[in-house]
């Protein structure tokens, strides 16, 4: 039981999850793909907490899910505006805040 | 009269001059400072006073200087019940400047030199003091005038009582200073303005000259006072000596309008006449003649110097005699024959000691007769309406017959004609010529022909002839508050040379001060002076040939060469405008493109770098959120391969 293979793991689901925000048009999507890289760093600071032999890496594991869930809901809220008022949950089209 | 002269010229004498000790300021001399303090009170009080000086002003004005020159004559008396080796009073008024080891203090020196110095600034200035209050009569700025003419005298004598080269300066840069703001008096009318600024701009190329001249007395003797300059000043190097004294004919060259700084003067005419009188003929002209001869310890070790300042004062003396004979305007022609009188003073003080004490009696007797001319011209143009082309005037012999006499007596005493006072001045001066260089000699007295030509042409145009007057002109002698000046200034005409030389001895006077060498002449002295006078009939009566017919009221076109240079000026103007005016413009224009094309280009480039970058980096700003999480992530793994690389081994 190699802790170092979860760390690999974490960095595949880190690098699957880039290239799903960087690749995907439909924003819940996008935010599918944030999820999925937090995930990806808590699995990696609770393998290296085993790989420590201490509790230090679970207990910032559990800082990043109450910071990716405070915005998830933050996040989500601003899709939903977006999407009544323009019927599309593209994140290409809202593109006005440019030069 | 004519055998007293000559028997006086004949004998050799070798005065060396000495450097006699002031004496301190006491008594009648204990006020040396108010002969300052006078005019400058004048000044301060009209122009500052302003309007409400208007009524009263130039009477005040014109009593500080008759005070002043009251007092200068209070001093002459003093001075001359001293014996003749104790005449030099010095009076410290206060420690102007004092650094390191140079000290320049504010000092008056009053010696034989300067008290001649002063007795004709303020006499001569008195009267045209009290001219100028009929002459400005109905001007609207006269309070202005008089505050300016008061400062003039003020400076002046300034200029002469220092006792050091930096007080000097002050009193220099003063007259200038004076000159602009009289020269420019009419500041409404361009050519005044444009005149005042020429002649200012002249006068400052000499500045230079005298500005380097005190630092190089200052490196080389360690002190700027006169006494103790001239104490040691046979000690220093020559070559030293000769840059001293060419610095020193340049500043006298701008300041007395010689070659070849003599293009102002004919321009200053723009002034009032009286100011022509005062500044341009009697007194601002004639500083550079003190400075060179009051510096003569130092021309004395240096024979190049003062060769050049006598080539200086042979050119100009030709050059002004020969522009003042083809000018219509009569005030054009006496400023060239004022430009050419001060080239015989130049050239007397360029023979060295055996001709300082000349240049200064000329000077003196020029002073008189030369504001004499002025004052009467000025006559002239007020009776006839301000006109001053003399093409215009004739027969005024009959209308202004107290102006014609009295400008007869100065013309007479310029031309040289015994027993007027011209005569015994210019005279000496051609005899001290002929004992330093025949050649030199020679060409005074063919000046001195040119002088009586140019001088009896403007005295038939104006005087005689047939009446050429405008339709208008209701030409009438002056009011006594102008005649009056003239007739005295008339009798100084005719007498000052007699007065000074046999009554006075004024040779004798100077001669502690200046030095006198004389050799006598291998053919007597009377010959000389017969030569002279020959060559000055001779002048006079080709001028009568030429003018005694009708002068045309047009000039006329055809006429030879030298004829159309002289009415240009022998275009000075031209050439300072090739050699200096355009050249100046040029490295102005190259100064200017390299502010606005290098300086201002590489700020400017500078900035339109940053807003052209600007205007490139912005579209980056897509406003695709992809975009932005495309370039977070490259970022990330640059950071993450350059910390890869840097912690690798």
């Amino acid at each position: 039981m190699n802790p170092e293979n979860y760390v690999v793991l974490a960095a595949v689901l880190f690098t699957i999850g880039t290239v799903g925000v960087l690749v995907r048009r439909n924003a819940i999507v996008v935010f599918m793909s944030i999820e999925l890289m937090l995930n990806a760093a808590n699995l990696a600071f609770v393998a290296f907490a085993r790989m420590q032999g201490n509790l230090d890496g679970q207990v910032i594991a559990f800082f990043v899910m109450v910071v990716a869930a405070a915005e998830v809901v933050v996040g989500l809220a601003i899709i939903v505006a977006i999407y009544r008022s323009r019927r599309s949950a593209s994140i290409d089209e809202p593109n006005l805040l440019k030069y | 009269m004519i055998g007293t002269g000559a028997a006086r010229l004949a004998d050799a004498t070798d005065v060396a001059p000495v450097i006699q000790p002031l004496a301190e300021a006491s008594g009648v001399f204990s006020y040396l400072w108010l002969l300052l303090a006078l005019p400058l009170l004048g000044a301060t009080v009209l122009l500052l006073g302003g309007r409400r000086t208007n009524r009263w002003g130039p009477y005040f004005a014109v009593l500080m200087v008759v005070g002043a020159a009251a007092y200068a004559v209070t001093l002459l008396l003093g001075m001359l019940g001293r014996s003749a080796d104790d005449r030099a009073i010095g009076q410290t008024l206060f420690e102007w400047v004092f650094v390191g080891g140079f000290t320049a203090p504010v000092a008056l020196q009053l010696d034989q030199l300067s008290i001649v110095f002063v007795l004709l600034i303020t006499i001569v200035g008195s009267l045209i003091h009290i001219y100028s209050l009929g002459y400005m009569e109905h001007d609207p700025d006269r309070r202005k005038f008089f505050g300016y003419l008061n400062l003039f005298v003020a400076a002046m004598l300034l200029l002469v009582l220092a006792d050091n080269y930096l007080l000097l300066y002050v009193g220099w840069e003063g007259v200038g200073l004076a000159s602009y703001l009289l020269i420019g008096f009419w500041q409404y009318k361009p050519s005044a303005a444009a005149a005042a600024k020429k002649a200012f701009v002249m006068n400052r190329i000499g500045d230079v000259g005298l500005s380097l001249a005190i630092m190089l007395i200052f490196v080389t003797f360690g002190t700027v006072v006169f006494d103790e300059v001239f104490a040691v000043a046979g000690e220093a190097n020559e070559s030293t000596l000769t840059w001293i004294g060419l610095l020193l004919l340049l500043a006298a060259a701008g300041k007395s309008a010689q070659f070849p700084l003599q293009a102002w003067l004919l321009d200053a005419m723009e002034g009032p006449t009286p100011v022509s009188a005062l500044i341009h003929a009697a007194t601002m002209v004639t500083a550079g003649v003190y400075l060179i001869v009051r510096s003569g310890a130092i021309y004395d070790g240096t024979i190049f110097a003062l060769t050049a300042v006598m080539v200086i004062g042979v050119i100009t003396m030709f050059l002004g005699a020969i522009i003042g004979s083809a000018k219509d305007d009569i005030k054009k022609s006496l400023a060239g024959s004022t430009m050419s009188q001060i080239g015989y003073m130049v050239l007397a003080a360029g023979l060295g000691p055996v001709g300082y004490v000349f240049a200064i009696f000329h000077l003196l007797t020029h002073g008189v007769f030369k504001a004499n001319l002025f004052l009467g011209a000025g006559s002239v143009i007020h009776g006839m309406n301000d006109e001053q082309d003399m093409r215009r005037y004739g027969a005024l012999r009959k209308v202004m017959v107290v102006t014609w006499l009295t400008f007869m007596a100065a013309y007479l005493a310029i031309i040289g004609i015994p027993p007027f006072s011209g005569f015994w001045s210019k005279d000496d001066i051609i005899h001290a010529a002929f004992e330093v260089n025949v050649f030199v000699g020679v060409c005074a007295i063919i000046a001195a022909g040119i002088t009586g030509f140019y001088m009896t042409r403007m005295v038939i145009m104006t005087f005689f002839g047939k009446a050429r007057w405008p339709d208008d002109a209701h030409p009438h002698e002056s009011k006594p508050v102008m005649t009056i000046p003239l007739i005295i200034l008339a009798l100084g005409s005719m007498f000052t040379g007699l007065a000074l030389l046999f009554w006075g001895d004024i040779i004798s006077w100077l001669t502690p001060v200046t030095g006198l060498e004389q050799t006598p002449l291998p053919f007597p002295t009377i010959i000389l002076e017969i030569v002279t006078l020959v060559i000055v009939l001779i002048g006079v009566a080709v001028a009568i040939a030429m003018y005694r017919r009708d002068v045309p009221v047009e000039a006329p076109q055809d006429v030879n060469i030298l004829t159309k240079a002289a009415r240009n000026s022998m275009y000075d103007d031209a050439i300072n405008d090739v050699l200096v005016v355009q050249p100046t413009y040029s490295v102005s224009r190259a100064f200017v493109g390299i502010d606005n094309k290098g300086i201002d280009g590489v700020v400017n480039g500078l900035a339109a770098f940053v807003g052209g970058s600007g205007e490139r980096l912005r579209r980056w700003q897509s406003g695709f959120a992809r975009s932005y999480a495309l370039a977070m992530v490259g970022g990330a793994v640059l950071v993450v391969a350059v910390l890869a690389v840097v912690r690798l081994p």
